[in-house]
């Protein structure tokens, strides 16, 4: 048998636009709005073996408030160390790039503010390189630059993150794949239903339509909400500019009050 | 605290999940992540397994996330899962005093992963069993499950979700392997696939 081609970046474009297409023709059929990616999503090979084939399970928490999963995993002040949320002052020198201010508020679907909460990140820098041994990119480590980071949320479910503005990156899904910058976020929410892991991205940028896991969000609207904005009210002068990114986390929630405060 | 009703009108559409991707490693594990039972409480257990997808192959990097009740049932409210160091922004590591319920390690090259923390109470209507959330490059979005501990078959055929699940219920209860030590494969696609969760 002959090898099979190698797929491209045009190979790979036109399954993009296939699932979005059938994605645009299940909502006018009336489906519902997806606001996540599907697990089985085909452009990006790694999900072929790696998605249920069986329906989840659903779990009608109304029923069984005494759910563990209605409950989140607790942290605190001694949990995070000092420099955790400036990615730039870990090492004894600065890193190289372009420094970033990223802020925003940690939401639930209801708007409410989630107060006190983890929220970790980890990047590649400025050259497009994560300081992860597995990691194959030929480009630069900084030596003053790991690239993770974690703070918690303050009483108005506010966070801020000082770093550098990642490079994209190239990856092997097909011949010249290359992934739009992007920063992680790992956040908890009052439930552990809320439970997210995320990826945040830079406007504008012309890797978009080509990248098959932000294409993975099928849904226009869903997708513009990993892009973060451009905030001049964020940017320090002489210092750093500033992006916002808001994050509002799907799943439900018990609604607590305090007793006894 | 007191649960006094669930989520209302949901108005804001949520952020989108994505995949943890391949290089999480620098940042989201920490030490003793795995380690989430006090220093010799006697109602420790291990549970460990191996993650496996379509093909039966190991998946060397998914994260394991458990989360769990206190052995009488009740929620640990204890932060300081991962201590940092103020001198020199490094992991302390727990304290081996206060247990905090949930951890997190990430599988080997041969796709293994354990934990040891305390044997889980029941809750409500519920057997005992701890919450998994599972992360890994080429999930687009994580995967919850349930690892229910076996021995009280009373409390497990009585339970809301086992019951639910026909033949599948096997993918949900570890194999106790004597010792206190339970295994718990995660099969996340194909023959014997694991029973995943959806919360409404």
């Amino acid at each position: 048998m002959p090898a099979p081609m190698p797929l491209t970046q045009q190979d790979i474009d036109q399954e993009i636009a296939a699932e979005h297409a059938a994605y645009v023709k299940r909502v006018a059929d009336g489906a519902p709005v997806e606001h996540h990616p599907r697990r089985d999503y085909a452009p990006y090979r790694s999900s072929l073996l790696r998605h249920p084939e069986q329906p989840l399970v659903a779990i009608d928490t109304r029923e069984d408030p005494e759910l563990v999963e209605l409950h989140s995993p607790a942290f605190g002040e001694r949990d995070i160390a000092e420099a955790d949320n400036d990615l730039t002052r870990q090492h004894t020198g600065q890193p190289i790039g372009e420094r970033i201010t990223v802020s925003g508020r940690l939401l639930d679907r209801r708007g409410r503010p989630v107060r006190g909460q983890l929220i970790e990140i980890w990047q590649a820098n400025s050259a497009g390189r994560y300081a992860h041994r597995r990691e194959q990119h030929d480009a630069p480590l900084d030596p003053n630059f790991t690239g993770a980071g974690r703070t918690l949320t303050d009483a108005d479910g506010r966070y801020r993150f000082t770093t550098i503005r990642p490079g994209p990156y190239p990856w092997r899904n097909h011949v010249g794949a290359w992934r739009p910058a992007h920063i992680h976020f790992s956040v908890f929410g009052t439930a552990f239903t809320q439970r997210l892991v995320t990826q945040m991205y830079f406007p504008a940028d012309p890797l978009f339509p080509h990248d098959p896991i932000l294409q993975s969000v099928t849904d226009d609207a869903a997708r513009q909400r990993l892009v973060a904005a451009y905030d001049h009210s964020l940017s320090v002068p002489e210092f750093s500019l500033g992006y916002r990114f808001d994050v509002v986390l799907d799943g439900p929630a018990a609604t607590w009050t305090e007793e006894g405060r | 605290m007191t649960i006094t009703g669930t989520s209302g009108p949901e108005r804001v559409p949520p952020t989108p999940s994505h995949t943890v991707g391949p290089f999480y490693g620098h940042a989201l594990p920490f030490r003793d992540g795995e380690e989430i039972a006090p220093l010799g409480h006697p109602d420790t257990v291990t549970v460990h397994g191996y993650v496996l997808d379509g093909a039966g192959s190991p998946v060397p990097d998914a994260l394991v996330e458990l989360w769990g009740p206190r052995p009488d049932g009740t929620v640990p409210r204890a932060d300081g899962s991962l201590r940092r160091d103020p001198a020199t922004g490094g992991h302390l590591g727990r304290n081996g005093v206060e247990f905090t319920g949930w951890g997190r390690g990430q599988t080997d090259a041969n796709g293994h992963w354990y934990a040891r923390t305390l044997r889980p109470g029941a809750r409500g209507r519920h057997a005992p069993y701890l919450a998994v959330c599972v992360f890994a490059r080429g999930l687009l979005v994580h995967l919850f499950t349930r690892l229910y501990l076996p021995g009280d078959e009373t409390a497990l055929a009585a339970d809301p979700l086992l019951t639910r699940v026909g033949d599948r219920r096997d993918t949900l209860i570890a194999d106790d392997e004597t010792d206190g030590t339970y295994r718990f494969d995660i099969r996340l696609q194909g023959e014997g696939e694991t029973v995943f969760l959806e919360f409404h």
